[in-house]
């Protein structure tokens, strides 16, 4: 008996976990409660090694329906799921990540309360990550996709009684809604551009299409525009990417789950999947790409001066997420859907390592208070010291082959862009910059705090050893993805390369001539420039904090206004609030509320009643009493009557 | 100038005269010795119309008896002049133009429907020929009607009766 | 004789009988008004009985005169409850169902 044949269950355990956790869990105690949530995280994640096995030893990929879900005429959906190499990467990356962070998290959350609902919501949130990753039509990767983001609303929100937190957890449900809008219609709009939801269906049809260049925009770039928004809400790009740093507000480890590993990542998981339909729409690919790019260094500008270090982390995700749509925009979906899992690794375990570090210092989260924790907690430290070295593109961890890749696609890949890659150059100078400053300011120097008041101690083993194993990946994993001049063969893009093929063909047609062809030279110097800025990066943060610490406050001083705007995110929220949220408020109270409803609705409704009472009140004047009177009544009605009568008979004559 | 046109016409002036003096007159019981008046002159119309039978019926019955009853219980209520109220407005004006208007279309549309085929021979109705009728084709309603006048006798009895 | 003399005639006393009904304040005086009314109903049937020669006119008038006797009878009998009641015979002061 396949799993395969039984994709289901991989969906069906975490819900299970949810739904006991969520209706039983209150009355159950601690280790009860971890023991059926991490359970049902666990035994998925053994069904999806399960599914992965079998799928690696030839179990065919076709999608397999369960059960039809929505028929109206033409348009039909099933309950159907899938499995091909891309979701094989994101099954392990959810999965596994998934399930060190939840075994994470019974350390971390074992003395807040509500710990029951938290772990119900984690587990639904796996559910529903799961069924979007598995989906084999658009529709039920929208389940997934609005699935996702009611668990993020409630997990952000987790601490609803403060007002911050509720508020953080409705602007990001509300703006990712903006977005999911524009996805709406583009399903919509392949729907009636296709007549299926399907992805063979699709994929097979768009296939056949001629690719919309220059000057002849058509249906599938609209389908592809709409699409994307719905990825710019959902992954925090600009300008829809405000919820993001707000959503600090949750706790750490749905940071680190929802809005670094896997959640935030869905956008580029769409868009890589919608591979076929992108590429044949290169006025959308180069969107993305612009606005990727674009992003990441927006954001890059931003976290170089915030003092909070989830804030800081969260900037961060901004900007490496706009490394992977810059990677699809330039075609190089293999390289995003690398950098993705790469990510995953070194995001997830910088925001469990900044969790450890706040657990450690008593909840305080501003990095101005910390200094010299280095030889207090040494395992965060040196986790944490390994997921920065991934992120700043060190040679040999993870995180330098999946950037380096995504820099290389960009000046030299199919759809190369100088300009794009320059960005991303600067944008992966500043990380190593803003992110060794996170490193030096919480760890290195002296103590700036109490060291009386705050008793800094190591976290459980619960917290350290998912730590110890993401530290291992983020290290390691990528060496999946070696290039051809390392001893590695790029083992990651082969093994992605059927479902890019078809792509990586179109991509290979449009290729303008005059590209300088891939030398390994060219890749040497490209790496080489990678390593100097990052290097770069590390001393000037180096210099900052650790030699010269007053450097930064003279800077900040003497560059007092870029300095102010940074701080205050470039009042982007300010601007928001005042273009588009007070008006909307405004025509809220003003004109739906007190015309509309008011005035229009219960007029309507009142006016109803007064007419009737109205018309009542004067025909009841009949009713005098007086005998006479409806004599006289009669009489007329006899009048009316006979002249009726008389003339229906003629008429009928 | 025969006969029929002569009585015709002055047994109608009669009809309209004493109708005219039962709006006229104050006393109720003027009202009821006038509309005894008109059923009279009406039963000679039927004998003219060739209605024995009705004629009949109508001084009996009608005249008879039930106007007898009118006058019974006008007296027995001892019946006067009545106040001249006004409490509506609507028949105080209205009235009259209603009135007029109604018989004028009542006539209108009498007239023309009579306008019709011409009146077939003068059969003398007689009463054989009526009972006949009476008895075969209408005899449902006709006992029907005996049930109504025992309602009508038990109502009469049970409502004036006094309280005891 | 033309029928359209009865029938003109009938129109009339009808028309009387309703200002009659209309204008009297006598409970009593109405009653006799539709009885007026009654008669001028019972000539035209009986005038389109002979102009049609058919009897079924006159069995109408037959039922409309034992009706009308069944009707009085009753209704003279309410009025007597009436006068008791409320002292008077006039139809105005019998007011109290009103709104």
């Amino acid at each position: 008996m396949l799993l395969l044949d039984h994709l289901w269950i991989v969906l069906a355990l975490p819900l299970a976990g949810a739904g006991l956790c969520g209706l039983f869990g209150r009355r159950w105690s601690q280790t009860l409660v971890n023991s059926v949530a991490v359970g049902s995280v666990s035994l998925t994640f053994l069904a999806v090694l399960e599914v992965v096995r079998e799928f690696m030893q030839g179990a065919p990929d076709h999608a397999r329906s369960f059960f039809p879900w929505m028929m109206a005429g033409p348009f039909r959906v099933d309950f159907a799921l899938q499995v091909d190499q891309l979701t094989v990467v994101m099954l392990l990356v959810v999965a596994g990540v998934g399930l060190l962070i939840h075994i994470y998290s019974t350390g971390y959350m074992a003395h807040e309360g509500g710990y029951y609902r938290f772990f119900s919501y984690m587990n639904l949130f796996m559910f529903f990550m799961l069924t979007l990753v598995l989906s084999a039509n658009l529709v039920l990767l929208f389940v997934g996709w609005e699935g996702v983001g009611l668990c993020s609303y409630l997990l952000i929100g987790f601490f609803f009684r403060k007002k911050s937190a509720a508020d953080a957890g409705k602007k990001a449900f509300i703006v990712t809604r903006i977005g999911d809008f524009g996805f709406t219609l583009g399903v919509l709009l392949a729907f009636r551009q296709f007549h299926s939801v399907d992805y063979h269906a699709i994929f097979s049809a768009a296939a056949n299409m001629p690719v919309e260049g220059v000057g002849h925009y058509g249906v599938l770039t609209a389908i592809c525009l709409l699409l994307f928004a719905g990825a710019v809400g959902k992954s925090a790009q600009l300008p829809l990417y405000v919820w993001l740093p707000d959503a600090m507000e949750g706790p750490t480890p749905v940071s680190a789950l929802i809005h670094a590993a896997t959640m935030v990542t869905a956008g580029v998981y769409m868009v890589a999947r919608m591979n076929v339909l992108f590429v044949h729409a290169p006025l959308a690919l180069t969107v993305v790409a612009v606005v990727g790019a674009v992003t990441a260094l927006f954001a890059a500008t931003i976290a170089l001066v915030q003092t909070d270090i989830k804030k800081v982390l969260a900037y961060s995700t901004v900007s490496q997420l706009g490394y992977m749509f810059l990677a699809c925009g330039v075609g190089a979906f293999s390289a995003g859907i690398f950098h993705l899992m790469t990510h995953a690794f070194f995001k997830g375990l910088l925001f469990l390592a900044a969790g450890s570090v706040i657990h450690a210092m008593g909840g305080e989260q501003d990095m101005r208070r910390m200094g010299g924790l280095r030889t207090k907690i040494p395992v965060t430290y040196w986790t944490m010291l390994a997921a920065t070295l991934a992120i700043a593109g060190t040679p040999g961890f993870s995180g330098f082959f999946s950037k380096d890749e995504i820099l290389f696609q960009s000046f030299a890949g199919p759809l190369a862009n100088r300009a794009l890659w320059a960005v991303g150059l600067a944008a992966a100078l500043l990380t190593s910059f803003y992110m060794f400053r996170l490193l030096f300011l919480t760890f290195h120097g002296a103590p700036r705090y109490d060291e009386h008041q705050t008793h800094v101690h190591e976290s459980p083993r619960s917290m350290l050893v998912p730590l110890v194993i993401l530290a291992i990946l983020a290290t390691v994993g990528g060496w999946l993805a070696a290039p051809a001049l390392w001893r590695g063969a790029n083992h990651f893009d082969d093994y992605l390369d059927p479902v890019f093929a078809s792509a990586n063909a179109v991509l290979a047609m449009s290729q303008p001539l005059n590209l300088p062809a891939e030398t390994h030279i060219l890749e040497i110097e490209l790496m080489a420039l990678a390593v100097a800025i990052a290097l770069v990066g590390f001393l000037v943060a180096w210099w900052f904090y650790l030699r010269s610490p007053r450097t930064p406050e003279r800077l900040a001083a003497s560059l007092h206004a870029p300095y102010e705007l940074l701080l205050h995110k470039y009042y982007v929220d300010e601007i928001y609030a005042f273009l588009i949220v007070r008006p909307l408020l405004w025509i809220s109270t003003n004109v739906l509320w007190h015309f509309v409803d008011t005035r229009v609705i219960d007029g309507t409704v009142n006016g109803v009643a007064h007419g009737a009472r109205g018309t009542g009140g004067r025909l009841r004047q009949i009713q005098s009493g007086n005998a006479r009177s409806y004599a006289a009544w009669v009489v007329f009605g006899a009048v009316l009557f006979t002249g009726l009568l008389m003339g229906l008979l003629r008429m009928v004559r | 100038m025969t006969l029929p046109i002569v009585v015709f016409f002055l047994f109608a002036g009669i009809a309209v005269v004493g109708a005219i003096a039962l709006i006229v007159a104050r006393e109720p019981i003027h009202s009821a010795l006038s509309l005894i008046l008109v059923m009279v002159s009406l039963a000679v119309l039927y004998l003219l119309l060739g209605a024995e039978f009705i004629a009949a019926v109508q001084i009996i019955v009608y005249a008879g008896a039930i106007m007898v009853l009118f006058v019974f219980v006008i007296m027995l209520l001892n019946a006067g002049v009545e106040e001249r109220t006004n409490f509506s407005r609507l028949a105080k004006y209205a009235g009259l133009p209603l009135a007029v208007f109604l018989a004028i279309e009542l006539g209108y549309w009498l007239v023309r429907g009579s306008q019709g085929p011409a009146p077939a021979a003068v059969s003398s109705a007689s009463t054989r020929a009526l009972s006949q009728l009476l008895f075969a084709s209408f005899v449902l309603p006709f006992e029907l009607t005996s049930i109504l006048i025992l309602i009508a006798l038990l109502g009469a009895v049970v409502l004036a009766r006094k309280e005891s | 004789m033309p029928t359209s003399y009865y029938l003109g005639l009938s129109a009339i006393l009808f028309g009387l009988g309703v200002v009659a009904f209309l204008f009297k304040r006598n409970i009593i005086t109405i009653f006799m008004a539709i009885e007026l009314m009654l008669n001028a109903v019972n000539l035209a049937f009986v005038a389109f009985s002979q102009a049609l020669g058919q009897l079924d006119g006159q069995v109408f008038v037959f039922f409309v005169i034992v009706v009308a006797a069944a009707e009085a009878a009753v209704g003279l009998a309410i009025v007597m409850l009436i006068a008791r009641n409320r002292q008077s015979l006039n139809v105005e002061r019998v007011n109290l169902l009103k709104f």
